[in-house]
């Protein structure tokens, strides 16, 4: 998905602590910027007591670096992590709401749910909600394909992305747990060096 | 550190002594702050910090609170009080208008690294988002300006939060923290089992570890420069390693420059000062950050006030960046070289990985330049022909009478460029200003603080008409605490420095700059404080003989030239070499 002038979309991970006003701190350094955030996820990580930012912008890697600084300088933020799509592995998920008689109606619906790799989450007499998850272009391309079934409702889940090459969080934890950690945790990455996935 | 250590162990005798000690949470705010080594409060009551005024009262051997007469003075106090003394200042102000007051003063040490606790009143926690009275979602109108805030809502809280705001304010990159604590957590009491400051937070690393492959690195670069150029900042002052970096200069001979909050960091008259950086900086200095080959920026961030335009800046050079905070590595300016770290680990590392070296010819250059510009700009300023004075010898006659021993606390404006480029500094912390916000306002009250922070010391607070009558109410704080400060209001009846650009780049069309003032002097003497107007160059020794001589505050406004220019000058949009003499 190459934009104008360098833009592309990057994937920023934050592991956090669980903090109330912590979300606020970290969106401002965007708005702050008149950056737009295209999708914001947040979640559990795979420690417990860590949370986990998704945040997708459109953006140069150069401002995208500044950005995963301002970001990691957050007093609760533990690490920050920014990746291109093609580092990562990502979904979104979309539910689309129809008419359960125009679904009777029409056989077609539902070859078209199952060359669309959708399934059905709920059947009501008066509705039937369909779910996908994958990328936008898939989520999108069944909802213009829903669409002239008079879909009643649409939404799709903000992004989630596994990094490929991550070892985890875990270990990179007990470092920061110690009071002198060693240089894993405090990774110097403004050299860029060999075009390393980049951390900060 | 070791006041602190010996207070805890106290403490935690008084706990073994009464386990089951049951105080509020204000009073417990209070054990924690004499624990931390405060000493001093600026700050102003109000309804939703009254457990906390209320517990205060017991307290008042121990911690001297400074009445000030409006929480932005407080905040500006704190800011002097912080930045003379190199202690966290600490203000207390109450919930709504009180918290919204700190805004200026929390934006402006955020931005000039200066560590601050702010402690703000809020509504009971049962009122919260209920549009209480004096209800202001403090937390939230601060988060863009502070370094950490959180909001306190039981007062089991307190202790950790209180050891976490006062580590996270002093330590790393120093900034503002703001801690909101409801009514109810005020009032609350709970089981007090001590207190014990904080030196680790999993996820803030304050200092990141120096690699010495980097000091070797801008070693070599350093050795095999002809034309290496030192820009200092703040940061040297911060780390508290002026000793480190004087040693780090004189070993490696190299030219040092210094950025507004830099000054002061070696003596104005070191050898290898060659002056100040900037739009309104030496001549030398800006001229030649374009013909350096390796220059070495040290605990300072490449302001665009002092790199003018970005892309025609240093383009030529190697760039070595020492600093604490890894954000600010590349943010402005490529990094060739990036030295991580507190430069009081780095500097000496750096010093003695370098030859020691003298480079004659390149510091002649700088010479050549400040000859220039003493013939075309400071000749007039210091010593000028006119028959009004000028802001320069005004402070060059204060220079002579301080012998740069003084604490010079400045306003924003014109008079500010003039004392930062003229008054001699042969002491760090010793040059207090307003650097990255351009407060207005802020000098009058900086000053009280900055001579809580240094009692021993003289300070004299250089302001203008426009600026002193932003804050002019701290004169209740001066007449209020006899706070021995000495004002000089430096009035060209114009709001100067932006009548400057309006002469400069708006055709002189003087667009509302043209001040009238009150008499300054009936205006201090109504606070009780001596004062002098003068306009005439030959009372002005002695008048600021006598305002040094005077026991306690003084107030002297001196009328100068009113369309007088600060030069050189780097306008907007121009590259540093493009520095303008006239």
């Amino acid at each position: 998905m190459e934009h104008q002038e360098g833009k592309q979309e990057f994937n920023i991970t934050v592991y956090t602590e669980n903090q109330v006003g912590l979300l606020n701190r970290i969106a401002i350094i965007f708005t702050r910027r008149k950056i737009n955030i295209d999708s914001l996820n947040t979640s559990p990580s795979e420690v417990g007591s860590v949370h986990r930012f998704n945040i997708v912008i459109t953006e140069t890697e150069d401002v995208v670096r500044k950005l995963c600084r301002q970001i990691e300088k957050q007093v609760e933020v533990l690490k920050v992590y920014y990746h291109t799509n093609e580092d990562v592995i990502w979904q979104e998920l979309a539910l689309y709401k129809l008419s359960t008689d125009v679904i009777a109606e029409k056989v077609s619906v539902e070859r078209l749910l199952r060359e669309n790799g959708a399934r059905t989450v709920a059947i009501r007499k008066d509705y039937t909600v369909f779910e996908t998850t994958g990328h936008r272009e898939e989520t999108d391309n069944l909802l213009s394909i829903l669409q002239p079934y008079g879909l009643i409702e649409f939404v799709r889940s903000a992004r989630v992305a596994i990094i490929k090459d991550s070892e985890g969080f875990n270990a990179k934890l007990r470092e920061f747990e110690r009071l002198e950690p060693g240089e894993e945790v405090i990774e110097n990455e403004f050299l860029n060096e060999g075009d390393q996935v980049f951390t900060m | 550190m070791e006041v602190a250590q010996q207070a805890i162990s106290e403490a935690t005798v008084q706990s073994v002594e009464s386990p089951a000690k049951e105080i509020t949470g204000s009073a417990a705010l209070l054990e924690a702050l004499i624990i931390e080594g405060v000493t001093t409060i600026f700050g102003y009551p109000g309804g939703a910090i009254m457990p906390i005024y209320d517990a205060l009262y017991d307290y008042s051997e121990q911690l001297q609170h400074i009445l000030v007469r409006h929480e932005q003075g407080g905040i500006h106090a704190a800011q002097g009080f912080a930045r003379t003394s190199g202690k966290v200042g600490v203000v207390f102000a109450t919930s709504g208008p009180g918290a919204t007051n700190l805004v200026t003063g929390l934006a402006d040490a955020q931005i000039d690294s200066t560590p601050l606790v702010c402690i703000t009143g809020q509504v009971f926690a049962h009122l919260l988002g209920t549009d209480a009275f004096q209800e202001t979602d403090v937390i939230n109108i601060t988060t863009p300006v502070t370094k950490w805030n959180y909001q306190v809502t039981d007062a089991t809280e307190l202790p950790e939060v209180i050891a976490k705001a006062f580590y996270i304010a002093r330590s790393g990159r120093p900034g503002p923290v703001l801690i909101d604590i409801t009514k109810n957590a005020q009032i609350q009491k709970f089981k007090f089992k001590g207190y014990t400051p904080c030196n680790h937070i999993r996820s803030y690393r304050p200092k990141p570890i120096v690699r010495p492959q980097f000091i070797q690195q801008a070693a070599e670069l350093i050795n095999a420069a002809k034309k290496p150029f030192i820009l200092f900042g703040q940061g040297v002052i911060l780390g508290g390693a002026e000793k480190e970096f004087a040693a780090f200069v004189e070993k490696s001979g190299i030219p040092a420059a210094w950025t507004v909050l830099g000054a002061g960091a070696i003596p104005t008259s070191h050898p290898l000062n060659v002056g100040m950086l900037g739009m309104h900086g030496n001549y030398g200095p800006n001229v030649l950050t374009n013909s350096c080959d390796v220059l070495i920026a040290i605990g300072m961030r490449f302001d665009d006030r002092v790199t003018g335009r970005l892309d025609k800046y240093a383009k030529q050079a190697k760039v070595i960046h020492l600093d604490i905070d890894p954000a600010e590595i590349d943010k402005n300016v490529k990094t060739t070289v990036p030295v991580w770290g507190d430069c009081k680990e780095t500097l000496p590392l750096l010093t003695a990985a370098i030859e020691e070296k003298t480079h004659p010819e390149w510091l002649q250059l700088f010479r050549e330049h400040t000859k220039q510009e003493f013939d075309l700009v400071i000749e007039q300023e210091l010593n000028p022909t006119t028959d009004e004075m000028t802001m320069g010898e005004v402070i060059k006659q204060l220079n002579e009478l301080t012998k740069g021993e003084a604490v010079i606390v400045t306003d924003v404006g014109q008079h500010q460029m003039v004392a930062c480029r003229y008054a001699q500094f042969n002491n760090t912390r010793s040059n207090v200003t307003s650097g990255g916000l351009g407060t207005m306002g802020f000098a009058l009250p900086a000053a009280i603080g900055a001579k809580f922070g240094t009692p021993e010391k003289e300070v004299v607070a250089i302001i203008g008409d426009g600026g002193f009558q932003m804050t002019l109410q701290e004169l209740g704080t001066v007449m209020q605490e006899n706070t021995d400060i000495k004002i000089i209001i430096l009035n060209n009846r114009f709001l100067g420095m932006v009548r400057q650009w309006q002469e400069l780049f708006n055709e002189r069309r003087y667009s509302f700059v043209d001040m009238k003032s009150p008499d300054f002097v009936q205006l201090a003497a109504a606070y009780g404080i001596s004062g002098k107007s003068i306009s005439d160059r030959k009372d002005l020794p002695s008048t600021l003989q006598e305002m040094l001589a005077h026991k306690g505050a003084y107030l002297l406004e001196v009328i100068v030239t009113r369309e007088n220019n600060v030069f050189p000058m780097v306008p907007q949009g121009c590259s540093v070499s493009e520095i303008r003499l006239k």
